[in-house]
């Protein structure tokens, strides 16, 4: 097969506590370096933490895993600044078409509503995003990452917890008050902690192959169902960087893994797909089957879980790294704080309020599309193809058709940590949503709101009256449109419902706490107070 | 519940024959997809989440 990419080679290095034989406390420990470990690294040194990420592996994802990357968490790696290589990297892509048999019977546009800094969706193998991830990682002082560091066992104190950690130089001791679970859907620590990790696996298996291709196919998602090269099956084809090319067959429950991964059963299959004058070369092929399961609590005593560790969803839809950088998003801020002393354990708690809330979402959206590309039985079967043969000829019958919904952000509509609105609004961005970016100007600069809300709460206001508010630990500071920046397309005035006197109070991961119409230190406080699960002193 | 339940159909009758003929000369499989086309059809013209939930509930119980 063929190589497309030099997988880098880490060195490991013992660690001075390992050398020394003393046992060290360490304030947070991340175990595994893949995006979401890698994610949580980066996103607590960036709020004043000192890390320890420990990866048993030295290199970064081998094989075909991750292709679509999704708005909300390229923001958030762009508030890292780890985004640009990857949008620099990556392959941009807005539309979509479905197949049946050989004809066309659906496409969609993503869309995107214009406005925004980062596009709605990007294509790019998950070994780049991890190797500008450990560059961004070992160039950060306060980030200590480990390779060949395998945790082998641990135990939960009352206040941390202490971990074996077994290197090329035998096992040693580490302790942590924190410790973050990113150790993938296979997580060990999941397993030592005794956490129930629960759902449903789908009786089917998918063929993923990468291959390399100079011409041919426009940079879109292709979807077939029942196509004519893969008879009662289905088949994705979707460009990544490089001239590489990310295909899924669907095999059936039947197949045998060991036989359909080999070249000389996968090339004619590929060589049906594509037509008898393409040019290919085979680099990567794999079966899998999938599922879609969840830890029953985020939390168990010092030990947080996140990404695949907490939640594994079937790739339809893009949503396992996405979903997972989305959980580092809502932990860090309140990890730093808790860490800090300025805000309660139970701030903790609401991590996986929302963050469970938020996996239930993708895991039944994983579901439902998983369920209409394998379906449960023969009348599931009958209905799926009566969609397909409609859509074809109806347009009634398109938004039927379900070859995997596309990740947004799940907003935290229930969560405790939200301040519900009294008055009427208009807009999207209710208490618990994500903030919405929009083209701003700032001292003649062009440039973008998310870029302008700081690192910890913020007042988003319009209109001459406010001033920072304290509460506590935590004072927010104060974004004024029309004067701090100038809403140059009137994108922010729409989206936010934003009229004079407005005010947003926005949390450290740029989603919605409460909004009033007009500006009230003692309604501000109390809302600052709830979001970082405060009680009255 | 706004599910009309009480007789509404034009003229019962000739639906009843309507559908029965389109399949008098069908397989049970051919029938089957047919009827599937059919709800669906049926459940766009319906549109209503909660209306679509309440028949089905009745269909099934
Ligand atoms: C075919 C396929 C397609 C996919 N497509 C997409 C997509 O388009 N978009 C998307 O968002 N997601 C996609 N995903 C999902 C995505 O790959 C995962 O969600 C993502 O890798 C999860 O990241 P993670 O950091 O949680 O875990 P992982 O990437 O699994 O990383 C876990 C790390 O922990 C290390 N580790 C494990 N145990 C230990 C231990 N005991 N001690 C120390 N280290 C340990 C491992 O070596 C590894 O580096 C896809 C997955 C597959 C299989």
């Amino acid at each position: 097969m063929l190589n497309t990419y030099q997988f880098p080679q880490f060195d490991y290095r013992q660690s001075p506590e390992q050398a020394a034989g003393t046992v060290l406390r360490h304030p947070v420990v991340v175990v595994g370096a893949g995006p979401v470990g890698l994610t949580a690294a980066l996103d607590l040194a960036a709020r004043g933490l000192r890390v320890v990420i420990l990866d048993d592996n030295n290199t970064v994802s081998v094989g075909s895993r991750a292709v679509c990357y999704a708005k909300r968490p390229l923001e958030i790696w762009d508030r890292l600044g780890v985004a640009r290589p990857m949008l620099d990297k990556g392959i941009e892509w807005k539309l979509g078409r479905v197949f049946l048999r050989d004809k066309e019977v659906y496409s969609f546009d993503l869309l995107p509503e214009d406005g925004h800094k980062i596009p709605a969706f990007i294509n790019l193998q998950q070994y780049y995003l991890e190797e500008y991830m450990v560059a961004a990682a070992m160039a950060n002082p306060l980030i200590d990452l480990r390779w060949k560091h395998k945790v082998v066992s641990m135990r939960q104190g009352e206040d941390h917890v202490s971990l074996a950690v077994e290197t090329p130089d035998g096992i040693f001791q580490m302790e942590a008050d924190w410790l973050l679970a990113c150790d993938g859907a296979n997580s060990d620590i999941r397993r030592m902690v005794g956490a129930e990790f629960t759902g449903q696996f789908f009786q089917d298996r998918f063929l993923i192959a990468d291959i390399v291709m100079k011409a041919g196919f426009p940079t879109e998602r292709w979807f077939w169902f029942d196509p004519d090269f893969h008879r009662g099956q289905s088949a994705l084809l979707h460009k990544q960087a490089d001239d590489v090319w990310r295909l899924d067959f669907q095999l059936g429950w039947e197949a045998d893994p060991e036989r359909e991964k080999r070249p000389e059963n996968i090339i004619p299959r590929v060589r049906e797909m594509l037509g008898p004058d393409a040019e290919f070369e085979l680099e990567w092929a794999s079966v899998y089957q999938f599922a879609c399961r969840r830890v029953d609590n985020f939390r168990h005593g010092r030990v947080l879980f996140a990404g695949d560790a907490a939640h594994q969803v079937s790739p339809f839809g893009a949503r396992g790294a996405n979903t997972g950088v989305q959980d580092i998003d809502n932990l860090s801020w309140k990890l730093a704080a808790v860490v800090k002393g300025q805000a309660p354990e139970a701030l903790i708690d609401s991590y996986h309020a929302e963050r469970a809330f938020a996996a239930d979402d993708n895991i039944l959206n994983s579901t439902r599309s998983t369920d209409f590309i394998t379906p449960k039985n023969a009348a599931s079967r009958r209905y799926r193809d009566a969609v397909l043969a409609l859509s074809g000829k109806y347009p009634f019958a398109r938004p039927l058709v379900n070859s995997g919904r596309l990740s947004t952000p799940t907003p935290y509509v229930e969560s405790p940590l939200n301040t519900p609105d009294a008055e009427e609004w208009s807009g999207r961005m209710a208490p618990g949503t994500c903030a919405a970016d929009a083209p701003v100007r700032s001292g003649g600069q062009a440039g973008w709101l998310l870029e302008h809300l700081g690192e910890g709460f913020t007042l988003l206001v319009s209109g001459p009256e406010a001033e920072p508010v304290t509460c506590g630990a935590f004072t927010a500071s104060v974004l004024r449109v029309g004067q701090d920046i100038e809403d140059s397309e009137g994108k922010i005035a729409t989206r936010y419902d934003l009229c004079d006197g407005a005010v947003y109070l926005i949390r450290p991961d740029q989603h919605i706490a409460a909004r009033w119409r007009s500006f009230d230190p003692e309604a501000i406080r109390a809302a600052i107070l709830r979001a970082t699960a405060g009680t009255e002193a | 519940m706004t599910l009309n339940l009480l007789p509404n159909i034009e003229a019962p009758d000739a639906f009843y024959e309507a559908l029965t003929e389109a399949q008098r000369d069908m397989s049970e499989d051919e029938a089957n997809d047919m009827n599937a086309r059919l709800v669906l059809i049926l459940a766009n013209q319906i549109g209503r989440l909660a209306d679509l939930k309440e028949a089905i509930r009745l269909a099934r119980d």
